[in-house]
């Protein structure tokens, strides 16, 4: 560990500028706050948390459609723990909850299709919400309802895709980032192939990272090293689990029922093809279709800058309510409320006055 | 958007049961035996100095790995008389029973609580029962109240912890929460865990018989290490750092909370206690835990410093270093 | 440690649970996955578990209790 330490200060000198590597996975984040390993890198290394958060980018208007689904009497809503207390325009999952809606936290959406299965009276509609690691197990789910002809089963998508996010991220002239950690489990279902348009459009390195505090920092001893030998490759240093092509079932099963579409990031707006839809094919299956869900444009504190943090181009310091009215006891945004959250891993893991 | 219903994670023992309980709770209760929210109250009658405590039990499911609601019930309350350096001696006992609970089980439970009152020396002399129609409760509810004599020689409490002071902890955490969590229905999930509940007079007396001057006590129970160790900063306005290379967390538990998500600092224990004691004291309190049978893995995982002030921070395996927060408290639901 | 149609038991330092292994090949019992969402989507080769192995090893310096 000092060993790489010491490589990491002598190849920032040795690339003679200040770096700014990006990180674009929830779990890195999380790995970087709870290691605390930003103290062991120089000051002239910097790493930023980019759009990694699934929850974090999903627009509001998304949580105000699943709220509405609650409040039917024959709905019951299922979903990943971390949604529940994100806020939506006026109320949260959890909220509602406790005012008497159905809403059940699983751990993974075949336990949401079990629970379709044991209510054959209610509409259980699971809140589809993650990136490329997360909606092949939302595909299967979808597959084997259609297979078994379970008809009281959909999915409300807000599914996401990290390439044309991190391609967007490059546009943005403020940014500048110098090199991208790239996620690791998203890797192991897509494969490191996917990020080497970064390298030839933009000449920027790019390394697959695995999840232990080690291999993160490992990472960024690699985009040093690129930078300093004037590479742009991208390299897998979770080659443990990430190889060039990804996991071929997974990307078959996510062919046969999504189709790429456009998305909206919040805080970045509409991304072209960062989206997944559910094909046509599979429609009754699809919450927003089966359940005629209407989308409204939803209300956002104007004080709020998740938006900005989610892009890396601000701190949660820089939010004017960081830290007074927004903590995780009372959060406003999703970066505060999400257990991958920006703002939540600052306030938890560095405090509010650092 | 203003909270006004209870939600689940008001019972955490985290950051929004204290919020309750300051905000709604002491504004209209308040004096000052209830102010500084120690583990018991400390009474003082004819001179000799009482510790009184109450607890509620909503454990779900009532039997888990290494234990039932009964044995916590007694355990819980007498240990958090004991973190208070008081003998316990007397418990109530209150019931509010589900219609058509089976009598086989409150049998068990009530054997349970026979049996461990009896190994820890105390009585039970006095009680209610209650009954709510099916569907009110699940199963059963328990209340416990206790009573217990001042020993300790000095004054033992969550504001007197200074900087200096170590931090010693007498076994592997979060046990009890493990196994609550892998009878969960829903999780279906498996670990050989047992809950740790335990009672912890005879470990605290073993600590007092050494004449060391101990600061403070505290069972981590609801919100873990985390809530404790975060309570005691605050009160006392000094600055904890915990080692997380010290901290001692069985490889199973480890496993579990890899598996459900969970932070081991965070998860309840019920038979841990907490032990801030001068830094020259070290030696003999560890001695004293270790020939103890719950002590036996006692440890030092951390110092009190003066800066900075209210703040708890854990020194990573990779030598960074992070805050540790007071845990929200909605991530385990009706464990103790 | 168990494996029934398209469910296998998996072990993570002895605590256990039930996964899906639809998107791996053929998975055997004694073989390490990488698990998300209640699925496994990565199986390891023996020289990559090694790999993980080495990694904890350097990185936990703490006494094991069991």
């Amino acid at each position: 560990m000092k060993a790489m330490v010491q490589n990491i200060g002598e190849l920032s000198h040795r690339v003679g500028h200040d770096v700014k590597f990006m990180e674009v996975c929830g779990t890195h984040t999380m790995v970087a706050f709870r290691s605390g390993l930003r103290q062991l890198l120089p000051d002239s290394v910097r790493l930023v948390s980019g759009p990694g958060c699934p929850v974090c980018v999903t627009d509001p208007s998304y949580l105000d459609a699943a709220i509405e689904l609650c409040g039917r009497p024959n709905v019951i809503i299922a979903t990943f723990g971390d949604l529940v207390r994100v806020p939506g325009t006026d109320t949260s999952l959890e909220r509602e909850r406790a005012a008497g809606a159905n809403v059940r936290i699983v751990y993974s959406p075949s336990d949401a299709l079990l629970l379709a299965r044991e209510c054959p009276s209610k509409n259980v509609v699971f809140l589809g919400v993650g990136f490329e690691t997360t909606a092949p197990t939302i595909a299967w789910a979808i597959w084997r309802a259609a297979r078994d002809g379970v008809q009281n089963f959909s999915v409300l998508c807000a599914h996401k895709t990290m390439p044309r996010a991190m391609d967007t991220l490059l546009h943005d002239k403020e940014l500048r980032i110098d090199g991208f950690l790239c996620p690791g489990h998203v890797s192991v279902i897509t494969g490191a192939n996917i990020y080497r348009f970064i390298c030839e459009r933009y000449r920027i390195p790019c390394v697959v990272s695995g999840f232990e505090a080690w291999d993160v920092l490992k990472s960024i001893e690699m985009l040093l090293r690129q930078l300093a030998e004037g590479r742009a490759e991208v390299e897998n240093e979770y080659s443990r689990s990430v190889n060039e092509f990804g996991n071929a079932a997974a990307q078959r099963l996510m062919d046969e029922i999504f189709e790429p579409c456009d998305a909206v990031w919040r805080g970045i707006g509409i991304i072209p093809g960062s989206g997944l839809a559910i094909r046509e094919k599979y429609a009754r299956f699809d919450a927003a279709k089966a359940l005629s869900v209407q989308f409204r444009e939803a209300h956002v504190n104007p004080l709020c800058r998740c938006g900005s943090v989610l892009r890396g181009a601000a701190s949660p310091l820089d939010c004017r309510l960081f830290g007074r009215t927004c903590s995780p006891t009372h959060p406003i945004g999703p970066c505060m409320v999400s257990s991958e959250g920006v703002c939540a891993a600052y306030y938890k893991y560095e405090g509010v006055a650092a | 958007m203003r909270r006004d219903r209870i939600l689940l994670a008001h019972g955490g023992g985290g950051s929004l049961t204290r919020e309750l309980i300051e905000t709604l709770f002491l504004p209209r209760l308040e004096n000052p035996l209830l102010k500084s929210l120690d583990d018991s109250a400390v009474l003082v009658m004819n001179g000799q100095g009482h510790a009184f405590t109450t607890d509620s039990y909503v454990v779900k499911p009532y039997i888990f790995p290494g234990g039932d609601i009964g044995k916590l019930a007694v355990c819980g309350t007498i240990n958090d008389l004991a973190v208070m350096g008081a003998r316990p001696l007397w418990l109530s006992l209150s019931f509010i029973l589900e219609e058509g609970l089976l009598l086989a089980d409150l049998q068990r439970i009530v054997e349970s609580i026979g049996t461990t009152a009896g190994e820890a020396g105390v009585q039970i002399v006095t009680g209610d029962t209650k009954v709510v129609e099916r569907g009110k409760c699940e199963g059963l509810y328990i209340n416990t109240a206790g009573l217990g004599d001042i020993v300790a020689p000095n004054w033992l409490g969550a504001a007197n912890v200074k900087p200096g002071d170590a931090v010693i902890i007498n076994g592997p955490i979060g046990e009890h929460g493990v196994a609550v969590m892998s009878q969960r229905e829903g999780i279906a999930f498996q670990t050989s865990v047992v809950s740790d509940c335990a009672p912890l007079w005879p470990l605290v007396k073993a600590i007092l018989d050494t004449g060391a001057e101990i600061r403070a006590m505290r069972d981590p129970t609801r919100g873990g290490v985390s809530a404790a160790v975060c309570d005691i900063a605050r009160a006392s306005n000094v600055g904890i750092r915990l080692h997380e290379d010290a901290l001692p967390i069985g490889r199973e538990v480890r496993g579990a909370c890899d598996l459900l998500g969970l932070d081991p600092l965070t998860i309840p224990n019920e038979g841990k206690v907490l032990v801030f004691c001068r830094a020259i004291d070290v030696a003999k309190v560890l001695a004293a835990m270790r020939g103890n049978p719950i002590g036996k893995h006692a440890r030092v995982i951390g110092e009190v410093s003066e800066r900075p002030p209210g703040i708890v921070t854990l020194r990573t395996t990779i030598g960074g270093e992070r805050i540790i927060d007071m845990p929200t408290g909605e991530d385990l639901p009706r464990i103790c | 440690m168990g494996l029934h149609n398209s469910t296998a038991t998996i072990s993570v330092d002895g605590a256990m649970r039930d996964v899906d292994v639809s998107l791996v090949e053929e998975p055997r019992l004694g073989d390490y996955v990488l698990v998300h969402a209640g699925f496994a989507i990565h199986k390891w080769d023996q020289s990559e578990v090694e790999e993980l192995q080495a990694i904890r090893t350097a990185m936990d310096l703490r006494e094991a209790i069991t």
